[in-house]
């Protein structure tokens, strides 16, 4: 564009008009949605990235469809991101959207399906389907946007590549800046942070690009305060540490690396990938190796025999490979070696929803394998969680000689919350492998009775040698069939659970130590059950909430909690019967995960709420279902 | 030399393992008569000869008959689960080039369930010696037809005899990228089993080694023809491959000079159907290893992990009052 067709654009811009006073407000939930390919999640996440450098608390979610390029314009095609951002911290995905952004009326109506918008709340369309060629894409349009204004929302119709064309060529690549520009200008996001945004997304490029994009963002801004009466402030305060951003995965990453562990051994699926696209990123700089096995049973296997022949290796997965690794972690109980398992669970059975939330896989995690076959298993409940966790399971595993299982979901892989930057610790990492030699009358399994801990032997040890066997094995390692001997091995790996669940302390309640409800959970749902907490206590109902990091074994005392509580229910993610289906009674009904296991093992008469939608659950959910079970409503 | 004869004195003095040290303390349980036996006896002697530190061997199964080898042996065992052998095997030497890995498995093991694994193992061409123990039945499980059995094979599971052609392990594995080793040998001829291991160990990447073996109770007299009739073995000889002494030459008259670099020949030797080819089929040394290729720079270390921490969460930090490095920009 040469200096007069620019000045020919200024002049032609009408005169700004003062802006008026921006609505403050507490938070808000934003989503834009778009078909795969356009960048919407670009957007969110650069837009998340710009409120939380302000300093406003914040949780992104993605929405993503499950195939890569699914069919242009289509309701599962729809793919984007969630922000939720607030001037307090903020702990989960929150309830309904108060701001949509859609880039086709498609993409809008599955977010209208699955009841995410908030009545009456603000949609903006792209208005260029107004005029489609296409007379049943117009219609399609108009049809809908009319369907909405009817019901109660308020739509902004905004001509995004119409005012793209005026600055590139092809208007489809840059509609995603534009858009940033103008969520920056509704919200009064500052205008060099959001600059400085956008160079980092394009820093590895041309210095053209990064210009033409700080333009559309700019563009975007500018029409935003020029057309819309959309002008708001949530007031952010920086952190005075330090803070760092990213979601479940990337923290899942840099925790293998922070514990030491050396071996990584995985096969590609939803939605773990991520954590070892990134792990694979930095893990050589460490002199480590990501192994992509040829499936899932090969990964689990490789990453066996790198701990058995040095420092405890881990598997990353989920569900279906979850199913497919079972033998080999019952080769991994018996034998005793050392390995960490992540598995971010998604929908399941089967192939499920591999792109979507479930808390499903507790019980495969605990129980999956054959025969009895002890193995620790915790849940990372935070971003920050997920990074600390995997250093914590890295211990537990190398100390007990034990599989530690690490489940993440998929709601904490592509969720981002900032943190208080981790400072580095020695004491983090896995010691040197032992190659000292074995003193003369030891025995590889010469399990402790206090602990049943035995300490292992590692190839390279002189005098260790054994035949490490899955079979039934004495303290020799010498395959023995005998009943006394047999039960002696399920003894000792028993009473190494029992000797680490000595060692665990029950979180502290969020709410009050007594009342009328409490509350349950595990994993990802922390921030909706505790938002739910805080929300029923100022309406006037004793609400409390336990949040479980370590389900097998459980810490002491759940027990006496739950009596001081009149009643008390699981929060879950994942399925349970519906007493109001016909068929379904008392009897029959199946409870939650872990509503099961604390009904098995307390023996106290709990009760679930929960769904498997695929979705987070979200807080106001949540109070609704307390509020029904107490007669409430 | 005299140098050589002394730097093997001095060895000899220095360690002297004999072949007591590589036996354990376990009776071998297989069935008189198992070709197993002669493979273990041949891998006892590769190691008494290559003075191998029992600490630093390791053996590699997964489960069937073969696979109770590592039981036998003393050295580091490790007896897994069926079919998985090949990647516990590799995830051992992943981070540990001072191990010397040893892998047996059956034919069902390798050829059935891990198949998968078997054609990946060749691909990675790691640094280890795999034995397959070739018996053509499933033994452990009492006679079941395996992939390698003969068509019309009677056993448990077809007891109308067996419907498909077998698999031949040799072309299979000739036909996967990256094959660098390929070897026959027959439980029979333990002089040319254990020449070919030695062959094998010295190999630098994957060497597979098919081995013939006879099961006296489920497959009695499948082989008695060959082991009768030593002009129905065709001895593979070469410079680069084995040398037969004295003895082995005059039985085995039937000998075919082939270069171990030629695959056309290979695969040619590898589908005799009427002969049984005994020897180096392929070896080119060349092939990179994935171990070598993995191998990382340099070794973790404490201040590595820190270092690279703090380069990632620099990229994702949000300091406190714009403290922000310019470098992150």
């Amino acid at each position: 564009m040469d200096n007069k067709a620019e000045q020919a654009v200024i002049e032609r811009q009408p005169s700004k008009p003062r802006p008026k006073p921006a609505v403050v407000l507490s938070e808000h939930i934003v989503e834009i949605v778009s078909d795969s390919g356009e960048g919407a999640q670009r957007c969110g996440q650069s837009f998340g990235a710009i409120a939380a450098r302000s300093g406003n608390g914040i949780w992104t979610v993605e929405i993503i469809p499950a195939e890569i390029q699914p069919p242009h314009r289509s309701v599962a095609g729809a793919s984007g991101n969630r922000v939720r951002f607030a001037s307090g911290p903020v702990t989960n995905g929150g309830n309904e959207a108060d701001l949509v952004v859609a880039f086709n009326e498609q993409v809008l109506l599955s977010r209208l399906h699955a009841d995410e918008i908030k009545p009456g709340g603000i949609i903006l369309m792209e208005s260029k389907w107004r005029n489609d060629r296409n007379a049943g894409i117009a219609a399609s349009y108009a049809q809908v946007v009319e369907e909405i204004r009817t019901r109660g929302f308020r739509v902004y119709e905004v001509p995004m590549e119409v005012e793209c064309l005026k600055l590139v060529p092809d208007p489809r690549k840059g509609k995603n800046m534009f858009v940033l520009g103008m969520l920056c200008g509704i919200y009064s996001l500052d205008e060099g942070l959001a600059r400085a945004q956008v160079a980092r997304i394009f820093g590895k490029k041309d210095q053209k690009i990064i210009d033409a994009n700080i333009e559309l963002l700019d563009a975007g801004r500018s029409w935003a305060e020029t057309n819309l009466d959309l002008r708001f402030t949530v007031p952010a305060k920086r952190a005075t540490e330090a803070q760092v951003v990213m979601n479940g995965n990337t923290a899942l990453a840099l925790g293998v690396v922070a514990s030491g562990m050396e071996v990584c051994a995985m096969y590609p699926i939803t939605p773990a990938t991520s954590t070892s696209h990134y792990l694979s990123n930095i893990f050589e700089k460490v002199g480590c190796v990501v192994h992509q096995a040829e499936d899932e049973i090969a990964a689990c296997a490789f990453a066996i025999g790198a701990s058995y022949a040095g420092k405890c290796a881990v598997t990353i997965t989920s569900g279906p490979g979850l199913s497919l690794k079972q033998e080999a972690l019952g080769l991994a109980v018996m034998a005793e070696i050392p390995l960490v398992v992540i598995d971010v669970q998604r929908g399941g059975p089967s192939t499920g929803l591999p792109t979507k939330v479930e808390q499903g896989d507790l019980m495969a995690a605990i129980f999956g394998g054959h025969g009895d076959a002890p193995k620790v298993v915790m849940a990372p409940s935070t971003i920050e969680d997920c990074f600390y966790s995997v250093i914590t399971a890295r211990k537990i595993a190398e100390t007990f000689n034990m599989v530690v299982m690490l489940l993440s979901d998929a709601s904490l892989a592509t969720a981002q919350q900032p943190f208080p930057r981790p400072s580095f610790r020695e004491d983090w990492l896995a010691p040197p492998v032992n190659q000292s030699p074995v003193p003369e009358d030891a025995k590889p399994y010469d399990w402790d009775p206090r602990t049943g801990i035995a300490t292992r032997f590692i190839p390279g040890q002189p005098n260790g040698m054994h035949c490490l066997t899955g079979l039934a094995h004495d303290r020799d390692s010498h395959v023995a069939y005998d009943p006394e001997i047999n039960e002696e091995g399920l003894l000792n790996r028993s009473r190494k659970l029992a000797a680490l669940q000595t060692t665990l302390r029950l979180p502290p309640l969020c709410g009050g130590d007594s009342g009328e409800m409490l509350l349950i959970g595990w994993g990802s749902t922390l921030g909706a059950i505790e938002e739910a907490v805080g929300i029923l206590r100022a309406q006037g109902i004793a609400a409390s909430s336990l949040h479980l990091k370590f389900l097998q074994p459980m810490a002491s005392g759940i027990g006496e909690v739950m009596k001081r509580f009149t009643h008390v229910m699981s929060i879950e993610n994942n399925w349970n019967d519906p007493l109001s289906d016909p068929l379904i009674t008392p009897e029959n009904r199946r409870y939650s995960s872990l509503a099961l296991l604390l009904r098995s093992r307390y023996l106290v008469d709990i009760d679930c709420w929960g769904n498997a939608r695929g979705q987070p659950l979200k807080p106001t959910a949540i109070v609704a279902a307390v509020r029904s079970k107490l007669g409430k409503e | 030399m005299s140098e050589n004869l002394s730097a093997c004195m001095m060895r000899m003095v220095e360690t002297d393992y004999a072949l007591s040290d590589y036996q354990s303390d376990i009776a071998p349980r297989w069935c008189v008569g198992c070709g197993d036996t002669a493979i273990l006896t041949a891998m006892q002697k590769l190691c008494r000869d290559e003075q191998l530190a029992p600490e630093k061997t390791v053996c590699v199964s997964g489960i069937g008959c073969s696979s109770r080898l590592p039981h036998y042996m003393n050295a580091y065992g490790f007896h897994g689960i069926h079919g998985r052998a090949l990647p516990v095997a590799e995830g051992v030497k992943i981070r540990r080039p001072d191990l010397d890995v040893f892998v047996t498995t059956g034919d069902g093991d390798c050829t059935s369930i891990g198949a998968a694994h078997w054609i990946h193992a060749i691909r990675y061409n790691m640094n280890m010696t795999v034995l397959l123990h070739d018996n053509q039945i499933y033994g452990l499980t009492k006679k079941q037809a395996s992939p390698t059995s003969p068509i019309g094979q009677k056993s448990n599971t077809t007891p109308f005899g067996s419907v498909l052609l077998p698999l031949n392990p040799l072309t299979v594995t000739l036909g996967v990228a990256n094959v660098s080793f390929v070897a026959q040998a027959v439980d029979w001829i333990p002089d040319l089993l254990y020449d070919i291991l030695k062959k094998a160990f010295h190999h630098r990447g994957l060497s597979f080694v098919r081995i013939l073996q006879r099961c006296p109770e489920f497959m009695q007299h499948r082989f008695d023809d060959y082991v009768r009739d030593p002009s129905k073995m065709r001895i593979l000889t070469h410079g680069n491959g084995l040398r037969l002494s004295p003895e082995v030459s005059r039985v085995y008259k039937n000998q075919e000079t082939h270069d171990p670099l030629d695959m056309g020949r290979a695969l040619a030797i590898a589908a005799i159907a009427d002969e049984i080819p005994v020897g180096i089929l392929y070896n080119d040394p060349s092939v990179p290893c994935y171990d070598d290729l993995r191998a990382g720079e340099r070794p973790s270390t404490p201040a590595l992990v820190e270092t690279v921490l703090r380069e990632e969460f620099d990229k994702v930090t949000i300091w406190p009052d714009d403290a922000e490095p310019v470098a992150a920009e």
